[in-house]
């Protein structure tokens, strides 16, 4: 190839570059169904919802269901461990944030915030920090105790002592009737 | 690759496969001629024994492939899976299949406490200084790759132990949730490792893909880490160059033979702990079908993780943690421009080596924090306070004593040769 170095670009520069970017535009489309595929698959996504009777739990009693493949704590609150949940002040909280999603993003994590009634905490099982289920009944703030790094939850789920970042998580739920929650 | 090739085909088909292919005399030059350092000693035959691990766990796994069923689907009583059921299966009912399994199971065991020798013996011999910056890392690629390896297998039989070590360890990557907002990264990666929205029969599907790969890619590292070593030959327990041919034995049959020898009492170990106590470095909790909804009261890695457990554990904050423990490898890479020394083996440096047993000494104590309860003490001192000493100290042998103490240490004299220095200078060849 004659080399002639001019400054300017030539028209078989454009061809190159052009062609570089269709194939390099190509090989990403191609890429990435090898990529998506892992994510997923549409049978994995249609999960229902599921419906819980309340009836049979016991004053004080922490129960877990099992939702979307994931623990679900439902736990009926005694009005001693009610009064304690309300008289945290949020400020003393590791994590201000609800994380409750029948919320706006940023409701403070308020015990009411973390509720639809009182009694009824409706409550993820999976620890924030690297998914472990807590232990009920355990911990020094009377809610959970996570054994895999030790964090610690209060009877609001929320948590007290780290390494878990946040509060558990309240999924979207409602109640059809006083005895009856429909979650998901 | 060292030298002119000695290789002289001596048959007519020899000669003719030479001018085409000529893989007799790449043979030839790498395992039989190959310069060695005559002074090797017994912590140099774990490179042959590493290789001897990989091997067994390959043709163990083809076969224990055959068997297993990687499907989290239900299995034969409730709670169980059809993954379980089949390592029962291959456990009670397959010809040999508890042998099979149990070699596999605790190879794995084996494979790394043969590498951990293997990386203290590079580290105190100062193997990674140049030229051999590349050789080891390929080491700590392998390492890595290993790690994750060993803990795709340990997913697969679809115990308690299962289930939870692949929750606690894909969640590592959600905590990069904390610096990219609301964009959620971290649980986005999580949820495409688990195809899923928490581990389940997908995960178990891919884990066991990768599973039979990966070791196939750990072969093919092998081969660059050896290829590697070969460029400038092996380092060796005085740490000082190869002069000459004075300095050196083909590699076979001085080397084959004194390998050979160190595989065979390394297989009598592995022989010890398959027939005599095959569950002994085994969790019983994995004996229980994976569950979803119980976490057992002590999750704990395989002995060969605990330091790096207790490492994640001592830190109180999530991405923290997580960072300390995926540096704590990372940071392996950087040694041979960490170590400032121009004395690579530890025999010639005296506060080093000091430093280095303590090193030792830390990596053993790290383990044995994550071994124990999340609020475990030892005679008053809780052990989370123990393991955050023993971090800091982890961290700071590498970044901070090694780079300092190569500068303020006086080595002790270093011999003038290999030959001299084992054969005494009065019966040292002529140089
Ligand atoms: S997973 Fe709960 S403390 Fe780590």
């Amino acid at each position: 190839m004659a080399t002639t170095t001019t400054a300017e670009p030539t028209r078989r520069d454009f061809l190159y570059i052009a062609t570089g970017s269709v194939a390099a535009v190509g090989a990403a489309a191609a890429l990435w169904p090898l990529i998506d595929q892992m994510n997923p698959s549409s049978a994995v996504l249609a999960l229902a919802s599921i419906e819980i009777d309340l009836t049979p739990i016991q004053v004080g009693q922490s129960v877990t269901f099992k939702f979307r493949g994931h623990p679900l704590f439902v736990r009926r609150r005694s009005p001693a461990e009610i009064a304690t949940a309300k008289a945290v002040p949020v400020s003393e909280l590791i994590d201000p944030i609800a994380r409750n999603l029948n919320l706006p993003d940023d409701a403070p994590a308020t015990d009411a915030n973390r509720e639809t009634h009182p009694e009824w905490l409706v409550v993820s099982g999976v620890c924030t920090h690297l998914g472990c289920t807590p232990t009920a009944y355990e911990g020094d703030f009377g809610g959970w105790l996570c054994h895999c790094h030790g964090s610690q939850y209060d009877v609001a789920g929320r948590v007290r002592k780290g390494p878990a970042p946040q509060n558990l998580e309240i999924p979207v739920y409602s109640f059809l009737s006083p005895t009856r929650v429909k979650v998901g | 690759m060292s030298g002119p090739s000695t290789y002289v085909p001596e048959t007519g088909f020899t000669r003719w496969l030479d001018q085409r292919l000529p893989i007799l005399r790449f043979s030839h030059d790498t395992m039989l001629t190959f310069p060695t350092p005559r002074n090797l000693n017994f912590w140099y035959a774990f490179g042959a024994i590493l290789t001897f691990c990989l091997g067994v766990q390959i043709v163990t796994g083809i076969v224990l492939a055959m068997h297993f069923d990687p499907s989290a689907t239900v299995g034969a009583v409730p709670g169980s899976s059809a993954a379980f059921d089949s390592v029962e299966s291959i456990m009670r009912d397959v010809n040999y299949g508890w042998l099979l399994r149990y070699v596999h199971a605790n190879g794995a065991s084996m494979f790394f406490l043969a590498v951990y020798v293997h990386m203290f013996r590079g580290l105190y011999y100062g193997s990674y200084k140049a030229p051999r910056e590349i050789l080891w890392i390929l080491g700590v690629i392998i390492y890595l790759l290993m790690v994750m390896t060993a803990f795709m297998g340990y997913v697969l039989p679809w115990g308690q132990m299962s289930f939870w070590a692949a929750t606690v360890i894909t969640n590592l990557f959600s905590s990069l949730d904390q610096v990219t907002g609301g964009l959620k990264v971290g649980s986005h990666i999580a949820t495409w490792l688990w195809g899923d929205f928490a581990v389940g029969g997908p995960t178990l599907n891919r884990f066991f893909s990768l599973h039979y790969l990966l070791p196939f890619i750990i072969a093919a590292v092998v081969g660059l880490h050896i290829w590697a070593l070969h460029v400038p030959g092996n380092n060796n327990p005085l740490g000082i160059d190869v002069k000459g041919p004075q300095d050196t034995v083909p590699f076979h049959p001085y080397y084959t033979a004194k390998d050979a020898f160190y595989v065979g009492l390394f297989a009598i170990l592995f022989a010890v702990l398959v027939f005599f106590a095959p569950d002994f470095v085994g969790n019983p909790d994995n004996y229980i079908p994976a569950n979803p909804l119980v976490t057992p009261a002590d999750i704990v890695p395989e002995w060969y993780l605990l330091p790096f457990y207790a490492m994640l554990r001592s830190i109180p904050q999530k991405l923290i943690g997580v960072l300390v423990l995926g540096g704590a490898i990372v940071t392996l890479a950087f040694i041979p421009w960490l170590d400032t020394s121009k004395v690579r083996s530890n025999r010639f440096r005296p506060l080093m080596k000091q430093f280095f047993w303590l090193f030792v000494l830390d990596c053993l104590v790290l383990g044995y924090c994550g071994s124990q309860g999340v609020d475990a003490a030892v005679v008053g001192i809780p052990l989370v306070w123990v393991a955050r000493l023993g971090t800091a100290y982890y961290y700071g042998f590498f970044w901070v004593l090694m780079p300092l103490i190569g500068l303020i240490e006086t080595p002790r004299p270093l011999p003038d040769s290999i030959a001299k220095s084992v054969l005494g200078a009065a019966h040292a060849p002529a140089e």
